[in-house]
């Protein structure tokens, strides 16, 4: 295709249109509209019960859409079983199996379509390497940690070459540091594969900094869908507001006190600062303290309301029951729509 | 009111005073719970096998009756005349059927109880499963015998639907056909197979609820059908509980003798041959031998299975 060269690969790796999954009166997904690119690593993000982990059981065919259509690779998926999806899964309790080593387990989709022995465990040994586990073949998962677990899960996922890879809350089992970790490696490891990775946490540090975009759902819903920072700084919800980051939804009342038009606003606490009291007109007094290490979770009573203020570590900080000033930096009140 | 202001608090009485005990020699309280039955299993128990064990050693003097109590490998060596090695053959041919049977039947009960079955319909299948176990025996066996009977209502119903022929061909098989069906070893492994069945089902049905719903899809994920997800992911977790149900069925059906006796034909199974031995004929070390067999016998069986990996899944 010579003269497809130029022009960037246009198919979506994942298209959803207007896609419902109703459990009887249960609204578990509905009315969802979005498409993944190729090659990009995509975040759902909610809160349990929002309907992101059906989405994902969509794509790989475990639950079938109550209405719409689904298009993997531009190819309608409704009539076709899992097994004939060439998208692949690393489950959220890794669901290895237990009676196989690790080498059989990572060898699984290959054996099931009847390749030879000695090409799958050839093939399932180098895929243990890029996952750093070479030397774990003869291994049971009984034997392993969490965090080796779920990297045979991965290797296992990854076998197959798959076009989208989906990952199911995959590092909700592990401790912070090593979930860190594999952060930082299942993003290196995508952007080499080049695989679609669409990623399923209710995390939104994780969300955040590991994926090109995110879909943050809430109620079967889409509410908002862009990159980090879109959803980060320009929240369109107050939903989403509230649950990406630790962000202020500031009432309308409160939003003319602090400067701005009357509606729902919201407002970050790192991009309000604390003044002496007597060099600000918004004025309130201090009523509680959280230290988070990079700095302090300070709560300022209003007239109109409690709001959050994030005083990075190395300024000064208030007493409780001091009266402070506020200033906000410009155009810190962020207008939601969707009262 | 709550009025103790104090770090320890004082004792109650006996209650606390054996808690403390307990606290300070952990190992008191688990040699007090396990000395009566540990004596029981130790003694009554296994002890009793050993002595069937040193019996079947012994041999009997032919002429007058009498039990001779020096070692000898007479008595097992008689298990091999024709005679009696049939017996042997024939229940233990018997055993394998209905432990086969009992796990083809039993398999998708037991999996759709352990994956489908929720609340109500829970309750209804360990009732099912259960409800047979609680009548007599005897009762069943009776009752089956009457079901399977030439006049009986299989036999009745099968006419009105005019399969007779069908039937009678069936019967008609050399070595498992009969006069009637109660005459048969067709009946004899029918009416196993009824009284067994829920040993082979519950053991399985536990182990398929210990696998997870993930496990299924994953294998389906990585491209598998139905049918290499059953073989390679499925039956293999089950497996543990497929040979404890088998464990029951096939030596409750090795050492039963009341079956064979009022259902099938009249050629014996051991445990016909034990009671005779050890009752009328009042050959003890003969029985004690027959009853060595099943022993045995489940021994090789689950060293086979353990070879063949079985157990890998505990």
């Amino acid at each position: 295709m010579a003269f497809a060269t130029d022009t960037p690969h246009m198919t979506p790796a994942v298209e959803f249109q207007s896609v419902s999954r109703h459990f009887g009166a249960v609204r578990a997904v509905d009315g969802v509209n979005l498409t993944v690119a190729e090659g990009e690593f995509f975040a759902m993000l909610g809160p349990s019960g929002s309907g992101k982990t059906t989405c994902l059981r969509l794509i790989s065919g475990f639950e079938k859409p109550t209405a719409g259509v689904i298009r993997i690779f531009g190819q309608d998926s409704g009539n076709t079983p899992p097994n004939r999806r060439n998208v692949n899964t690393v489950f959220q309790d890794y669901a290895l199996f237990p009676h196989m080593n690790v080498r059989d387990n990572v060898a699984y989709g290959l054996m099931v379509k009847g390749i030879d022995r000695r090409t799958r465990h050839a093939k399932a040994e180098e895929i243990l390497a890029v996952v750093k586990l070479d030397d774990y073949g003869d291994r049971k998962p009984g034997q392993l940690s969490g965090g080796q677990r779920q990297r045979v899960a991965l290797a296992r996922a990854l076998v197959n070459e798959p076009q989208v890879l989906l990952l199911d809350e995959p590092l909700g089992a592990l401790d912070l540091k090593l979930r860190e970790a594999m952060q930082d490696e299942l993003k290196s490891l995508q952007q080499r594969l080049g695989i679609t990775f669409i990623f399923v946490t209710h995390d939104q540090g994780e969300a955040l900094s590991m994926a090109d975009r995110v879909a943050v759902f809430a109620d079967g819903k889409i509410a908002q869908i862009g990159t980090p920072s879109e959803v980060y700084t320009r929240p369109r919800t107050r939903f989403v507001a509230d649950f990406v980051g630790s962000s202020n939804v500031v009432a309308p009342a409160m939003a003319k006190a602090l400067g701005g038009p009357e509606a729902w606003a919201s407002l970050r606490p790192e991009s309000i600062r604390l003044l002496p009291w007597s060099k600000s007109e918004i004025r309130g007094s201090v009523t509680a303290m959280r230290y988070l290490g990079s700095g302090t979770r300070v709560a300022v009573t209003l007239p109109v309301g409690e709001i959050s203020v994030l005083v990075p570590a190395g300024l000064p900080l208030p007493n409780i029951g001091d009266s402070v000033g506020l200033m906000l930096a410009p155009n810190a009140l962020h207008p939601l729509d969707g009262a | 009111m709550m009025t103790t202001n104090r770090a320890i608090l004082p004792e109650r009485g006996l209650g606390d005073r054996l808690s403390a005990l307990f606290w300070r020699k952990p190992n008191l309280l688990l040699v007090l719970l396990l000395a009566p039955p540990v004596l029981w299993l130790g003694v009554v128990y296994l002890g009793s096998l050993v002595a069937l064990l040193i019996q079947s050693f012994y041999s009997i003097d032919e002429f007058s009756g009498v039990i001779v109590p020096e070692f000898t490998l007479a008595t097992y060596a008689e298990l091999l005349r024709p005679s009696n090695f049939d017996i042997i053959v024939r229940t233990v041919t018997m055993a394998a059927a209905v432990t086969l049977g009992a796990a083809v039947i039993g398999f998708p009960l037991a999996y759709f109880a352990a994956r489908y079955a929720r609340g109500k319909w829970k309750a209804v299948f360990y009732l099912g499963i259960m409800l047979p176990l609680w009548s007599s025996y005897l009762v069943k066996v009776y009752a089956w015998k009457l079901i399977l009977a030439k006049e009986g209502i299989i036999g009745w119903a099968v006419e009105g639907l005019g399969g007779s022929a069908v039937l009678n061909s069936v019967l008609a098989l050399p070595v498992i056909g009969g006069t009637s069906l109660s005459t048969s070893y067709i009946g004899t492994w029918l009416v196993f197979l009824y009284v067994w069945l829920p040993y082979m089902i519950l053991p399985m049905q536990a182990s398929l609820e210990r696998v997870p719903v993930s496990m299924l899809e994953a294998s389906s994920d990585l491209g598998a059908t139905r049918w290499q997800t059953f073989r390679t992911v499925v039956f293999p977790l089950a497996m543990p509980g497929i040979i404890a149900g088998s464990i029951f069925t096939f030596s409750l059906t090795l050492g039963d003798y009341i079956i064979p006796q009022i259902i099938g034909s009249s050629r014996r199974f051991i445990g016909q041959a034990v009671y005779q031995l050890q009752g009328t004929a009042g050959n003890v070390p003969l029985a004690a031998a027959f009853a060595v067999v099943p022993i045995v016998i489940m021994v090789v069986y689950l060293t086979i299975a353990r070879r063949k990996g079985a157990f890998d899944a505990l």
